[in-house]
């Protein structure tokens, strides 16, 4: 049988069985709103269609983030297009009485707001719409079109070309060329290879892979699977932080089902080949993110980052040549495979393709999960997206990158989110965090909040950054006091410079974005911290230096 | 008799001189050769290599990152610099750091005058340091009959723990924590002196830069360590293998 038959087949009878219902709830099953009604307002409204005799046209199903999270939780009906937001489980049996009636207005949701009409969905084409414990669904919705395709119809490097062709760069940080990547580690001679994916997501603020995974977790397998196919590689690793219980659950029965129907697992698609995935668990270090740290954790070493020549793509796990990247990076592989490396590149900007997924949080009004192209400013995203700031303060930066970011301020609002674009104003894309902040926010804090995250996190194995991120972190906390000296930023400055051009691995390079971002942007508030600098003929020079 | 393996040869400069290297070894290995100082801390020859001290970084023409020298090999027309003002800075400040990090009185140390990370620091020019001790108090442990571990003076180069785990086969050394917080352990955390796996050999002792492991009973300054019979017994070990 050959795949495409196989899956429409499924695809099919899945749609048959949707079909007999009327009318679909979607309640959103994704952490972010299940923090609020564990599964109660599922159950609730189980129970009213029950009690109102609806069983055979109402259908009511979980799905992944529809990401308005400030809103939750937040429930669908379809057909109609109607969104309801801060439901509580009380409402249940109104909203199901008005399905063929009037929808509930006290809860409607408008989502003709800019927050869903700008944005534009790849990575999160299925989240908030099918059910992601539902492998039929996602098959229904093209899933695994892309592998069968790749596996029957394309070679190898047929499937590297179009990776590059699409222009996809590295969504966990550093934005490296994806293809170039895949084409290093399958020229590499070896009888074993491995896919490892990074699902370590430590930067403070960001959720992005936890809602893939949540959300849509066949999409992550199936970009592993064509990536192992690509590379020749039989066996891959998911390597998730132990904070994600829903995410590790959700992929573990994801992995199951695909297993069940040859998606995974012994000659695909009658192909012959072969293709594992296991999952790992990390126990939440952030530096267990570093590719050759979280190779050693999965060794069951400590996972610190060792020099890098060699790479993972020559010299990787169990020191084969290993493939690794990040969850959202191969949540972009089908839809390329799918649709073309063109199509992909014909999205976004000349040197960032594709789209970007941001987790807003700060002081924005409407935090949550938005996926918009590259090249959308920061303004947009901040302004008509995000809807502003939430306080009266008005706003004053946004921080991008987490603790390997830097903070930008209104004057460069208008910068296209692109990698070259934020690098040259001393930030990062990073994974996606984006936090927003307002007047109220002091800056010596914002970068002493993140140099204490650095210095908790590092690793401890080299110098620069083990004694240089705790010595900068007690210069910070000197300044913010009140009782740090000209002397003292100086001294800071220097460790900046030191700890980033000595450090072993990203995280001790780049712990001083933060701080030289915002002294770049915000230097007047280090220096209005800093005690009378006055000099010994008793006068103090207007920028602050002893003269 | 043994064959020789065929190596390419490189030439490249250092500091401006041409020297001329087989393909396997590093800058540091080279510089050695020709007399020119890269200063050193993690690395001790019969060891592997870690590359976490960051001492031993040098300038690459065309390259903006810094090198390691002790885990850069050699290619040709490559062109290093290993005495630039800014690398003499970074290497007294980090010098300055690891004094900041722990209890580095060197005139009631018993390895003064013996001791890798005072040596460097007199030759480095490290006359004072810019920044408040950290006053983290960390365990001395004196229950091993003959020896001692203080980890306050330690600086975390896992020399021990290498040697001890790569020649000795013991690991009876191993780090546990993270940042500021790491620290060397024996076993699973217990005293060294109830130590299972321990063999009372001493080269942790011997390989151990400063005055943080060290025999019992020594008086100040007379605690004086020689390492040269690692890379003898390091061949002897991969022999076996
Ligand atoms: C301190 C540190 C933490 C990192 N954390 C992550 C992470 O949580 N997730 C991730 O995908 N990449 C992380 N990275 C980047 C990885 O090392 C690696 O570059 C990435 O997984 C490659 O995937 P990509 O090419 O798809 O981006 C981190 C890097 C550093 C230095
Ligand atoms: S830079 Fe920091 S986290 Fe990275 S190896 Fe050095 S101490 Fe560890
Ligand atoms: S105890 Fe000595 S050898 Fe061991 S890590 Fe500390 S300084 Fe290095
Ligand atoms: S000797 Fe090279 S990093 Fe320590």
């Amino acid at each position: 049988m050959i795949p495409q038959e196989e899956l429409a087949k499924i695809a099919s009878a899945e749609k048959e069985k949707q079909s007999k219902f009327e009318y679909q709830i979607r309640v959103c099953m994704a952490a972010g709103c299940l923090s609020q009604h564990k599964d109660q307002i599922k159950l609730a409204l189980e129970a009213a269609v029950k009690e109102q005799g609806l069983e055979d046209t109402v259908k009511v199903k979980g799905v992944g983030c529809m990401g308005l999270c400030a809103q939750g939780p937040l429930v669908s009906v379809e057909p109609g297009n109607i969104l309801y937001e801060k439901v509580s489980p009380a409402d249940a049996a109104e909203i199901v009485a008005g399905l063929d009636k009037k929808p509930v207005e006290r809860l409607r949701c408008d989502n003709q707001q800019p927050f869903f009409t700008r944005q534009v969905r790849v990575v999160l084409e299925n989240s908030g719409v099918i059910d992601p414990e539902n492998i039929e669904e996602y098959i229904t919705a093209d899933g695994y079109e892309a592998l069968g395709q790749a596996l029957t119809e394309m070679s190898p490097a047929q499937v590297i070309d179009e990776i590059v062709a699409s222009g996809l760069r590295g969504r966990g940080g550093g934005g490296y060329p994806t293809g170039l990547k895949w084409s290093t580690v399958a020229k590499a001679i070896s009888d074993r290879k491995y896919v490892v994916c990074n699902a370590d997501e430590g930067d403070p603020g960001a959720f992005m892979d936890r809602s893939v995974l949540e959300s849509d977790p066949h999409r992550v397998l199936e970009g592993m699977a064509i990536a192992g196919y690509a590379i020749g590689a039989n066996m891959g690793y998911v390597y998730c932080r132990a904070e994600y219980p829903l995410a590790i659950e959700r992929l573990k029965q994801a992995i199951r089902q695909a297993k069940r129907l040859h998606l995974l697992g012994e000659s695909i698609f009658g192909t012959g080949f072969n293709f594992d995935v296991e999952i790992r668990l990390g126990a939440g270090a952030f530096v267990c993110g570093e590719e050759t740290a979280l190779m050693a954790s999965i060794e069951g070493r400590r996972g610190s980052p060792r020099p890098r020549p060699p790479y993972p793509s020559d010299h990787g796990l169990w020191g084969e040549p290993t493939l690794i990247n990040n969850v959202e990076t191969y949540a972009n592989v089908a839809p390329i495979i799918r649709n073309g490396g063109a199509w992909f590149a014909g999205i976004g900007t000349e040197s960032s393709k594709g789209t970007k997924v941001f987790a807003l949080a700060g002081q924005i009004k409407n935090t949550g999960l938005i996926e918009v192209p590259m090249g959308t400013t920061l303004r947009e995203i901040v302004e008509e997206i995000g809807g502003g700031t939430t306080t009266e303060a008005g706003f004053k930066a946004v921080q991008t990158g987490g603790p390997s970011g830097g903070c930008i301020p209104e004057k460069h609002l208008d910068t296209p989110v692109d990698y070259a674009s934020l690098a040259k104003l001393g930030s990062i894309m990073g994974s996606g965090g984006m936090i927003v902040m307002d007047h109220t926010s002091s800056m010596v804090d914002v970068a002493r909040y993140f140099m204490e995250f650095c210095m908790s996190e590092s690793c401890g194995k080299c110098i620069p950054c083990r004694v240089g991120t705790a010595q900068m972190y007690n210069l910070l906390t000197k300044i913010a006091k009140g009782n740090g000296t000209i002397r003292d930023l100086e001294l800071l400055e220097q460790l900046c410079d030191l700890v980033r051009s000595t450090s072993l691995c990203g995280l001790g390079q780049s712990a001083p974005n933060p701080v030289l971002s915002t002294l770049r942007y915000f230097r007047e508030e280090y220096l209005a911290k800093l005690v009378d600098t006055t000099s010994p003929n008793g006068k103090t020079a207007p920028d602050g230096h002893a003269s | 008799m043994a064959t020789a393996v065929r190596s390419r040869i490189r030439t490249l400069k250092i500091d401006g001189r041409d020297v001329s290297a087989r393909e396997d070894e590093t800058i540091l290995e080279l510089a050695e050769e020709n007399g020119i100082f890269i200063p050193t801390l993690c690395r001790i020859e019969g060891l592997s290599l870690v590359g976490a001290c960051r001492l031993c970084l040098v300038e690459v023409a065309g390259m903006n990152k810094l090198v390691p020298a002790c885990l850069t090999y050699a290619t040709e027309g490559m062109e290093v610099f290993t005495d630039s003002e800014r690398l003499r800075n970074y290497r007294r400040m980090i010098l300055e750091l690891l004094f900041s990090e722990g209890n580095h009185i060197c005139a009631i140390c018993v390895s003064n005058g013996k001791c890798e990370l005072q040596a460097l620091a007199q030759r480095l020019g490290m006359d004072h340091v810019r920044f408040a001790n950290l006053q983290q108090e960390r365990l001395v442990d004196m229950t091993h009959e003959r020896f001692v571990v203080d980890r306050n003076r330690c600086i975390l180069c896992a020399r021990c723990v290498r040697v001890c785990d790569e020649i000795e086969w013991a690991h009876t050394w191993d780090i546990k924590g993270r940042g500021v917080d790491a620290r060397v352990i024996t076993d699973l955390d217990t005293p060294w002196g109830e130590s299972d796996t321990c063999t009372s050999c001493g080269k942790c002792v011997r390989v151990c830069p400063v005055g943080a492991i060290v025999e019992k009973g020594r008086a100040v300054g007379e605690m004086a360590k020689r390492h040269d019979f690692l890379p003898h017994l390091a061949k002897m070990r991969e022999a076996k293998k």
